[in-house]
């Protein structure tokens, strides 16, 4: 590798070519602010529209300030990234971004976490000059997820980098010019009546309070101080890989019990695991797969191939935008979120004596999607939704911290009991490859009633954006498709369209990583490093299950054995499989729609 | 020309056209039918001839007697007194400012004398809708030549050796740029030109799309060649109707004459072009925003590296010139590099274009040397200023550009002297300001 030699702030320093001047001074300690700049490395996000400009330095024969974050390094560069003209420079930069934001940081969702607030901590500024200046003003926009106040928004374009590169969403673009230009869905139309998918990376990736989720929180804890609700709660795997992190733990500490213990705290009746339904899941969609499996491989030249998954709500809400006449394809299981749901107000609801009014069902995820998905009107029983409120990991995080827990300290407790046994295969849905992995494990004892020599399937997991393995299931080879990130899972669907892909089944995960980097964890910074130790946590929970294949779950044959009946059969199909829309809103040119 | 005895030429330009001289050709004609002289006298609409000060212009061949403010009343009196008597209508002449002596020959006037036209050479004087008349001024000459020889480096070098430089204002080298586009390999390329004229003031972008449309189809050709690009895309903004228009007519008469198309001149070599039309942005004369509007995206600048020659248009590789640049390419192919270099300064090669606005008395559009001092451009090309008020400033470059004072006045004009005095060159917009201008308003 070419390697170059330059001079930043008097200290030498060799990179390689094609490094840019922020990443070559990173490599000596020193730490140039950025702002717009965001990248997940090894995850192939990457906004550098090199506007914001907080990143200036002065290269020596220049005659402009340079963006450290786009300019590359060329030989005996000198660099210097705190010179009096460098650091005015990004006073005023910092001055003028103030001057066009609100001063409401002690309200903001965004307090304390906020990106521009630290500059601001860093730079010390203590006055504007530039105060009196054009405000923007515009409306703020409320939707099931995602809330948008674009007076904030300082134009960083992080969001529509997601939302266009990394999601192929095209949900959110500049529009207009000058000063009111702005990031917006096209014709300023409301996010719902838009392509978004409400994956929510956008707000993910937001430095700001522009984009934030809806908070559910006040609602929550009215309901659990009503003595007339019973408040049942479920909590997604790829919480119990994060929470920690809102208290001060290291990326990838597993606080499952400490999270059980705080739930019960915080006075919920019923302290339940979407892992256990992420088990029932993999009983129904598993039996779909074999089902339309033994169809195929008996002549059947109808039947849908390749099935794909239906757990990740933004991912269905793309193909219903994207690609409708596909949604005959992915499996009609609903999320696990929705199955836990429907079977807390049916089964539960029965078990316990009440009425499923006076049910109030909870659920804390990873996502923001989450939060839409349960307001479909699909997922309601005369009205009444079978989940009432998701929260993402950061609300219950902050739920945690207004009831004066310090998780960190707190004992462990187990999940309540029968909606809270689970196994391994269940933690697992929790990251890209998991919940075909689970999948499998149980297809493969169902379809050759062997025992699995093995329950690792490395050659699924990792964090590439497409993987492809061929599994032999006793002679029969299972060739699976694994996408995450939306751009991915546009180019598995292509390929499918183009009758170029032999996978009998794909998984599908909208956000990069799969939900351990979903829209609702703890703010990663666009640090990757704790996206991947979640990543390992997940896998070391699974490891450290007693049971790993769901088919094995007691309370899971229990249910089948009490309530269900049979793996899609008729309750099943009643409970916990739906079906999908054509939500196209975007029409292609040559269509003949 | 066929055997008329005398040629009418009238400008057909944007701002004659709005003075009427539409109405001002068909009165011609319909006056000459009526006296039975269609067979003698042609009318012929061309490109600006730059006065546009004292539009619309009228000139007779073959005595290159020039008329100014013409109304459409004044064409029987043209025709009674000067086509068929032989005498002046002095009244329409130009009227020197300094002795009111009138002048007929265009030449003898200080608007011209100093001038110096390439880009320019066809405006005002060949019929732009008419392929055959660009084709007797030499025209496609040039594309044959460089076909001919299929040699693009050796062409690629006389470019290189002309000197010449970017006219859209950063001045970059042509024949450097099309070296690199052609380094890289793709299976496609483009040869883009960039008619997003946006500077305040400047229109010679235009006034070349519509006064010689055929020479930025041959350039094109040409450097299409050079690179290796069989297609070239022209980003035009809508708001240039009668360039859009004169542009389309002239794509369509080269491919009729297999000037545009499959095996050109016989050769190996094919190449079309097709139109982009802008809405208008500023921004997307930046020829990264450029290309991200002619992909439909947001037109917005992008940091560069990668460059166009890089990744361009559908991230293959590009070569982004302005209209200016490209009119200078098949002069400089039949002349040679020699004679091209040999004008300007050490740096700064051949002729810039300007457009001249503001508080001047000659406003209109000038083709000078480079080098040359913006004294003579102000006070001897462009009259002075207006009512013998004081000079203030003038301002060059466009938006990106700066104010220069009268301390500059005497500063030969290139690339270079220009940065060095805080301004650049821009793509040739002037506006001059008296001593009663308000720089902060300006501001």
């Amino acid at each position: 590798m070419d390697m170059i030699k330059l001079t930043i702030d008097n200290r030498e320093v060799e990179v390689p070519k094609g490094t840019t001047i922020l990443k070559a001074a990173q490599t000596i300690g020193i730490n140039i602010p950025t702002l717009c700049h965001f990248e997940l490395e090894g995850l192939g996000v990457h906004n550098k529209p090199g506007s914001c400009r907080i990143c200036v330095v002065e290269v020596a024969g220049r005659r402009n300030l340079a963006p450290a974050c786009i300019t590359e390094v060329m030989p005996d560069m000198v660099v210097k990234t705190n010179s009096m003209r460098v650091i005015n420079a990004r006073r005023t930069v910092l001055e003028l971004m103030l001057s066009d934001h609100p001063n409401d940081c002690l309200q903001c969702a965004k307090n304390g976490r906020c990106e521009l607030q630290k500059l601001a901590i860093r730079f010390g500024i203590r006055q504007n000059p530039y105060v009196g200046g054009e405000q923007s003003n515009y409306q703020i926009e409320v939707s099931p997820s995602i809330i948008r106040d674009m007076n904030k928004c300082v134009m960083c374009r992080r969001c529509e980098t997601m939302c266009n590169e990394m999601q192929t969403v095209g949900a959110l673009s500049a529009i207009e010019r000058g000063f009111p230009a702005v990031v917006s869905t096209a014709f300023n139309q409301h996010l719902e009546d838009s392509p978004c998918s409400f994956c929510g990376q956008c707000v993910a990736v937001c430095p700001v309070g522009a984009l934030t989720e809806v908070d559910h929180t006040p609602k929550i804890l009215r309901a659990i101080m009503d003595e007339k609700k019973k408040t049942v709660v479920q909590v997604a795997p790829a919480v119990r890989v994060a929470l920690g992190e809102e208290f001060g733990m290291k990326p990838g500490t597993i606080v499952t019990g400490k999270m059980v213990t705080a739930l019960k705290m915080l006075g919920f009746d019923y302290v339940f695991d979407t892992d256990w339904s992420a088990d029932l899941t993999i009983m129904e969609e598993g039996t779909e797969l074999i089902g339309r499996l033994t169809k195929f491989l008996n002549g059947d030249k109808d039947v849908k191939l390749p099935i794909l998954t239906s757990c990740c709500p933004a991912w269905v809400n793309f193909f219903e935008h994207h690609f409708p006449e596909m949604k005959e394809l992915p499996s009609t299981a609903k999320s696990p979120q929705q199955m836990f749901g429907a079977i807390a107000k049916s089964y539960f609801a029965e078990k316990i004596g009440i009425s499923r009014e006076d049910m109030i069902s909870v659920s804390v995820m990873p996502c923001l999607a989450k939060k839409y998905e349960c307001s479909r009107d699909e997922f309601k029983v005369n009205g009444n939704p079978d989940v009432d409120y998701s929260i993402s990991t950061r609300e219950l995080a902050s739920m945690i911290k207004q009831a004066n827990i310090d998780l960190a300290t707190l004992p462990e407790s187990e999940f309540d009991s029968p909606l809270g046994e689970s196994t391994g295969a269940a933690v697992i849905f929790g990251t890209t490859g998991g919940v075909i992995e689970a999948a499998v494990r149980t297809a493969y004892e169902v379809i050759t009633k062997k025992s699995l020599p093995k329950i690792d399937f490395e050659e699924l997991r990792g964090l590439e954006g497409i993987r492809s393995a061929t599994i032999d299931v006793d002679g029969l080879k299972l060739n699976i498709g694994i996408a995450h990130g939306l751009k991915n899972a546009r180019k598995l669907l292509e390929d499918i369209k183009a009758g170029k892909c032999n996978f009998h089944a794909i998984e599908i995960m909208a956000c990069p990583g799969g939900c351990i980097d979903g829209a609702g964890q703890p703010l990663h910074h666009g640090n990757s490093d704790i996206i991947k130790a979640r990543w390992e946590a997940i896998y070391r929970a699974d490891k450290e299950m007693p049971i790993r294949k769901s088919h094995e779950n007691p309370s899971i044959q229990a249910i089948y054995k009490e309530y269900l009946g049979e793996p899609c059969g008729h309750k099943s199909h009643e409970l916990l499989h739906t079906h999908y829309f054509d939500r196209q809103t975007v029409v292609e040119v040559g269509s003949d729609k | 020309m066929a055997n008329y005895k005398y040629h009418i030429l009238l400008c057909g330009g944007t701002g004659c056209t709005a003075s009427e001289s539409p109405k001002i050709k068909a009165n011609f004609e319909s006056i000459l039918a009526e006296k039975n002289l269609t067979d003698d006298v042609q009318v012929v609409a061309t490109g600006c001839f730059g006065f546009c000060e004292k539009g619309p212009i009228v000139k007779i061949l073959p005595d290159n007697t020039f008329y100014t403010q013409v109304k459409p009343e004044d064409c029987r009196e043209i025709i009674d007194e000067h086509i068929i008597k032989g005498r002046k209508v002095q009244r329409l002449l130009y009227e020197n400012p300094e002795d009111k002596e009138h002048i007929s020959d265009s030449k003898h006037m200080g608007f011209y004398k100093k001038q110096m036209r390439i880009a320019l050479r066809n405006c005002g004087f060949i019929d732009p809708e008419n392929i055959e008349e660009y084709i007797a001024r030499d025209g496609y000459k040039a594309l044959a030549t460089v076909l001919e020889q299929n040699d693009p480096m050796a062409t690629i070098d006389i470019m290189k050796k002309s000197g010449l430089r970017g006219r859209g204002g950063a001045g970059f080298p042509t024949g450097l740029k099309w070296e690199l586009c052609r380094k890289n390999e793709a299976d496609q390329k483009y040869m883009i030109c960039n008619a997003d004229e946006g500077d305040p003031g400047a229109f010679m972008d235009r006034s070349i799309l519509e006064g010689d449309p055929h020479t930025l189809i041959e350039a094109m050709a040409i450097g299409g060649f050079c690179i290796g690009a069989t297609k070239g895309l022209v980003y035009i903004r809508a708001e240039y109707p009668l360039a859009i228009h004169r542009l389309q007519i002239a794509i369509g008469q080269a491919r009729e004459y297999g000037l545009l198309g499959d095996n050109i001149f016989g050769t190996d070599f094919s190449f079309d072009i097709e139109l982009r039309y802008g809405a208008g942005a500023f921004v997307c004369g930046e020829e990264t925003a450029l290309i991200h509007s002619m992909e439909g995206k947001r037109g917005e600048p992008t940091f560069k590296p990668p460059f166009p020659a890089q990744e361009g248009y559908l991230k293959k590789p590009s070569n982004v010139n302005n209209v200016e640049t490209f009119a200078n390419v098949p002069v400089i192919i039949n002349k040679g590099w020699e004679w091209f270099s040999s004008i300007g300064t050490e740096k700064s090669k051949g002729t810039k274009v300007f457009a001249l606005a503001g508080q001047i008395n000659n406003v209109g559009l000038i083709e000078v040397p480079m080098g040359i001092t913006l004294r003579e451009v102000i006070y001897e090309i462009g009259g002075g200023i207006k009512g013998g008020k004081k000079f203030k400033a003038v301002q060059t470059g466009g938006p990106s550009g700066g104010c220069l004072t009268e301390k500059f006045l005497d500063t030969p004009i290139d690339y270079d002297n220009l940065i060095a005095a805080g301004s650049m060159m821009g793509s040739g917009g002037m506006i001059v300001m008296d001593e009663t201008s308000c720089m902060v308003s300006v501001a």
